[in-house]
């Protein structure tokens, strides 16, 4: 018997399972693909927004302050590429001036630090290659940038350091209230269903957390999942823009950002589009030309030929505009964390906190335990001191082979990685861990070493080896001369 | 105490063994090779067919045999190789930070030469949408996958784009038992060699579809199925031209890129048309002591022709050396007009002037019988005739010694 199942492994639930397991609890956390961070977690904007845009009084106003500020404190201790940048919305015209007003406001109401509307060449001042035609700018110099998928890696690794359990592949089916506790059928075969027992449910299944709540309590809300797609620019583009540059927002959304990354890169998007099916993050002619040429208003030198990658997430729109956190009607321990859309990684931290909370009022007992971890650290080779660099070829040489060279990204971390908490199974999962696949050349050079590296560490026979989600094989068979030592 | 070298390689494929042996013959004392990969050879290792060597050495060689010629000279020839070694930087002053497991430290070098090769243009390059499944590959790395690695990455493969690599592996995935449907090539010409076309297309009977490209990428998990579209002349996709191909496979040919971090980090001036370095025509960059040579200058068709560079740069930097570490002053640029879309040298030192260079240049469009014109100043000092000329195919000429202040080359169709 658990006390608490967590369904979902994306930044609300891994942010739930290392808040859950700072206490003496048993945790299980339920995700249905190969590896954390799969859904909309790992494909979005990666902005720990400031939180000027969502309306005073909701549930997305209170916890984006309260979650961005918990954050940077967060990924210092876990070691996640946090960048403090600061971000920049800019208004074209009179008329969005006063929508700069109306979010300044918002802002001060919902207590953002630090705001300030800026105008006129102060702009290019701090962002040279802003359009001349942008009249006025929102300024929060609070802004930041993670890498998404890194932030749900360092909570979800952390909560396992600290005791939780994770599983892959394992998609809930069921979910049934029996006596004092909730059964859940999970697993993605039909002849591997799992029955596990816990006291607690959390439901942060993103875009299909409706489907999941309708299995215990009658239907309450609806997510509408709307995909929005991106391009990434090599890190030669870095200069183009050192903080985020918004938009004003309109009824789509926030808008077309063109924005720094943690890595240096630049992230360029996204739209927003109504898709029938949660996992269709396809990208499309008309969806791409559309951030380009939105894009390019903001910021009109942009090369797209520096494009290195285009990718698309899918939001979990909810009915209600707002996040819904509430315990499902007629299921008492059962509790929705459900339209976790952005401002949703920004929120994650405090979201996770209320949750706790919820479940201590619903009857958890919280104890603290004495030997909590919190705490990670990742050697990042390209990232240290010519002297720390030296020393850690010397005490390891494996850090003196370079895998991938456009990160510049070592045999040592690649075998970290494989070593680490949650063990990568999938050649995309190890790029997620250490970055090797990331650059210009799209793991073009550092894939057939990867892949020997981690069928040599995990014994993977490289035929069954996967891009990156369950099915995604890599290779069809040997060669006719048979396989590496025929 | 930091080890120097009067010359510091980086690469042992053709153009940096090409360079090593050139230096050595030229009087050259100590020499070292950096390498990244475990063995000398560079990417001809992978290259197993054969139509190398016909130009150097007059008989057709595989890619490993041709590396392998290079390779057994050099033995004995005192020249130091470093395997599994990367360059991480070139500093001002020459030295180079060499990292490998032997650990991380700085080289000092009298002379540099780059000979890092290329890479693969990527999906993202040319944003081709749709999924994001497994069964993508550039046509390089799946080469690698049969080649050396002895894995099939698919079982019914298409070609985007008709770079000669990607034409090479519609062949050798044919002769793996695995199906091509079809090339699919945005330009109405192909980017290969008229060779690879006739001998890896049409001899197996692989279409191939000009001015197409790809709309869609369809598959969750594996590629399932793409869709083909013709472009007009602005190479928008034309709607109502979509053709369906159901296969596993997407192999991407679609250029490739100069690789040039390591020059950028040393402030060498980059050829936006070649995306390689400014060279003159003993292949010195814009950094006094520093040359570079092969497909880190321009893209060549052959590696008859990276050798041949490689030899160049290879004098050159002996020269530099023994000469006491000094470049000439003067130069004259060679500009492009008409059709030709770059040429390699760019620059010409004026004490070479008075001697016979050759001139290695692209044209930006197909061209059927015309004439390359060569300008110093006003007057016309050199008329070469083709019968045609295409991107695909690098073109070459001599110059005869010329006197003033720039040269003009210039194609035009007659």
């Amino acid at each position: 018997m658990f006390d608490a199942a967590i369904i979902g492994c994306g930044i609300t639930g891994a942010a739930l399972a290392f808040e859950l397991s700072r206490y003496k609890l048993k945790i299980l956390i339920l995700e249905k693909e190969n590896d954390v961070s799969q859904g909309a977690s790992k494909a979005n904007s990666g902005i720990i927004h400031a939180g000027y845009d969502p309306m005073p009084g909701t549930k997305m106003a209170a916890l984006n302050v309260e979650g961005a500020r918990l954050a940077e404190e967060l990924c210092q201790n876990l070691d996640v590429e946090y960048k403090k940048c600061g971000s920049l919305v800019l208004a074209f015209s009179a008329e969005e001036e006063k929508t700069l007003e109306l979010l300044y406001n918002q802002g001060v109401e919902n207590g953002v630090p630090e705001l300030e509307i800026i105008r006129g060449e102060a702009i290019r001042k701090l962002e040279p290659n802003v359009s001349g035609k942008a009249t006025a700018a929102l300024y929060a110099p609070g802004a930041a940038v993670v890498i998404p998928w890194d932030y749900v890696l360092a909570l979800a690794e952390t909560a396992v350091q600290n005791g939780a359990e994770l599983r892959l592949n394992a998609e809930v089916s069921a979910v049934e209230k029996t006596g004092g506790f909730y059964k859940i059928k999970c697993g993605n075969k039909k002849d591997e269903i799992e029955e596990i027992e816990s006291r607690f449910v959390l439901n942060a299944a993103g875009v299909n957390s409706a489907e999941i709540h309708n299995m215990i309590a009658p239907p309450n809300f609806k997510i509408t999942p709307n995909r929005g797609e991106y391009y990434l620019l090599d890190k030669a583009q870095a200069k183009i823009a050192s903080r985020v540059i918004f938009q004003c927002p309109n009824e789509k959304g926030k808008g077309v950002l063109v924005s720094t990354t943690a890595h240096g890169n630049i992230i360029i998007g996204p739209d927003s589009s109504d898709v029938s099916d949660g996992e269709n993050t396809a990208t499309s002619l008309r969806g791409l030309a559309y951030v380009a040429e939105t894009a390019r208003k903001s910021v009109p030198s942009l090369d797209f030929r520096a494009n290195i990658r285009n990718f698309s997430g899918v939001r979990a729109n909810p009915d209600s505009g707002d996040f819904i956190i509430q315990e499902a009607e007629g299921a008492p321990g059962f509790i929705d964390l459900a339209g976790i859309k952005s401002p949703g990684l920004s929120a994650a931290p405090a979201i996770a906190k209320l949750a706790v909370s919820m479940l201590e009022q619903s009857g958890l007992a919280l104890i603290k335990k004495e030997n909590f971890i919190y705490t990670r650290r990742k050697i990042r080779f390209a990232n240290l001191s010519e002297k720390d660099k030296q020393t850690l070829v010397r005490e390891n040489p494996n850090y003196g082979r370079i895998i991938c060279r456009c990160e510049t990204v070592t045999e040592g971390e690649i075998l970290d990685a494989l070593r680490s908490p949650i063990i990568p199974r999938s050649i995309d999962a190890v790029k997620r861990r250490c970055g090797a696949g990331l650059g210009r050349c799209q793991g073009g050079f550092c894939s057939p070493r990867v892949t020997e590296l981690i069928s040599k560490e995990l014994c993977i026979n490289p035929l069954e080896l996967e891009q990156d989600r369950s099915g995604s094989y890599i290779f069809t068979s040997e060669t006719k001369g048979g396989g590496k030592d025929a | 105490m930091l080890d120097f070298y009067d010359l510091v390689i980086i690469g042992g494929g053709p153009a940096g063994l090409a360079a090593a042996l050139s230096a050595r013959e030229n009087g050259l004392g100590k020499i070292l090779i950096a390498e990244r990969d475990n063995c000398l050879g560079g990417i001809l290792n992978q290259c197993i067919h054969n139509g190398f060597g016909l130009h150097y050495f007059k008989e057709e060689l595989t890619g490993p045999e041709y590396a392998g010629r290079f390779i057994k000279k050099l033995a004995g020839s005192g020249i130091d190789c470093a395997l599994d070694t990367m360059v991480l930087e070139i500093a001002r002053d020459k030295s180079v930070k060499i990292l490998n497991k032997k650990g991380y430290r700085s080289i000092g070098a009298g002379s540099v030469i780059i000979a890092t090769g290329c890479r693969e243009r990527t999906r993202g390059a040319i944003a081709v949408p749709g999924e994001r499944p497994a069964g993508i590959f550039t046509a390089g790395t799946a080469q690698r996958y049969v080649n050396i690695e002895g894995l099939m990455p698919g079982r019914k493969a298409l070609i985007l784009g008709s770079g000669d690599i990607g034409l090479i592996m519609a062949r050798r995935m044919t002769l793996e038992g695995a199906e091509v449907a079809a090339c699919v090539e945005l330009m109405p010409y192909s980017g290969g060699l008229t060779r690879n076309i006739v001998q890896c297309l049409e001899d197996y009977n692989i279409p191939l579809y000009l001015s197409h490209t790809l709309i869609d990428i369809q598959g969750k998990k594996r590629v399932e199925r793409v869709i083909a579209a013709r472009v007009d002349e602005n190479r928008k996709p034309v709607p109502g031209s979509e053709k369906v191909f159901d296969c596993d496979t997407v192999l991407l040919s679609v250029g490739l890129i100069p690789e040039n971090e390591l020059s950028r980090g040393a402030g060498i001036e980059i050829d936006p048309r070649t995306n390689g370095a400014f060279v003159y025509e003993n292949m010195e960059t814009s950094s006094e002591g520093i040359f570079a040579c092969g497909n880190a200058v321009h893209v060549h068709d052959l590696a008859d022709f990276v050798t041949e560079e490689g030899f160049r740069a290879g004098k050159a930097a002996a020269g530099y050396i023994l000469k006491g570490g000094k470049s000439s002053g003067g130069f004259i640029n060679v500009n492009t007009a008409g059709g030709v879309s770059y040429t390699v040298p760019q620059r010409i030192t004026t004490e070479a002037l008075e001697s016979k260079t050759d001139l290695f240049f692209r044209v930006n469009r197909v061209f059927g019988r015309s004439e390359i014109l060569v300008r110093d100043g006003e007057n016309i000092i050199r008329t070469c005739r083709r019968e045609r000329m295409s991107p695909g195919e690098m073109e070459r000429i001599s110059l005869p010694p010329c006197s003033v202040g720039g040269l003009t080359v210039e194609a035009k169709e007659v």
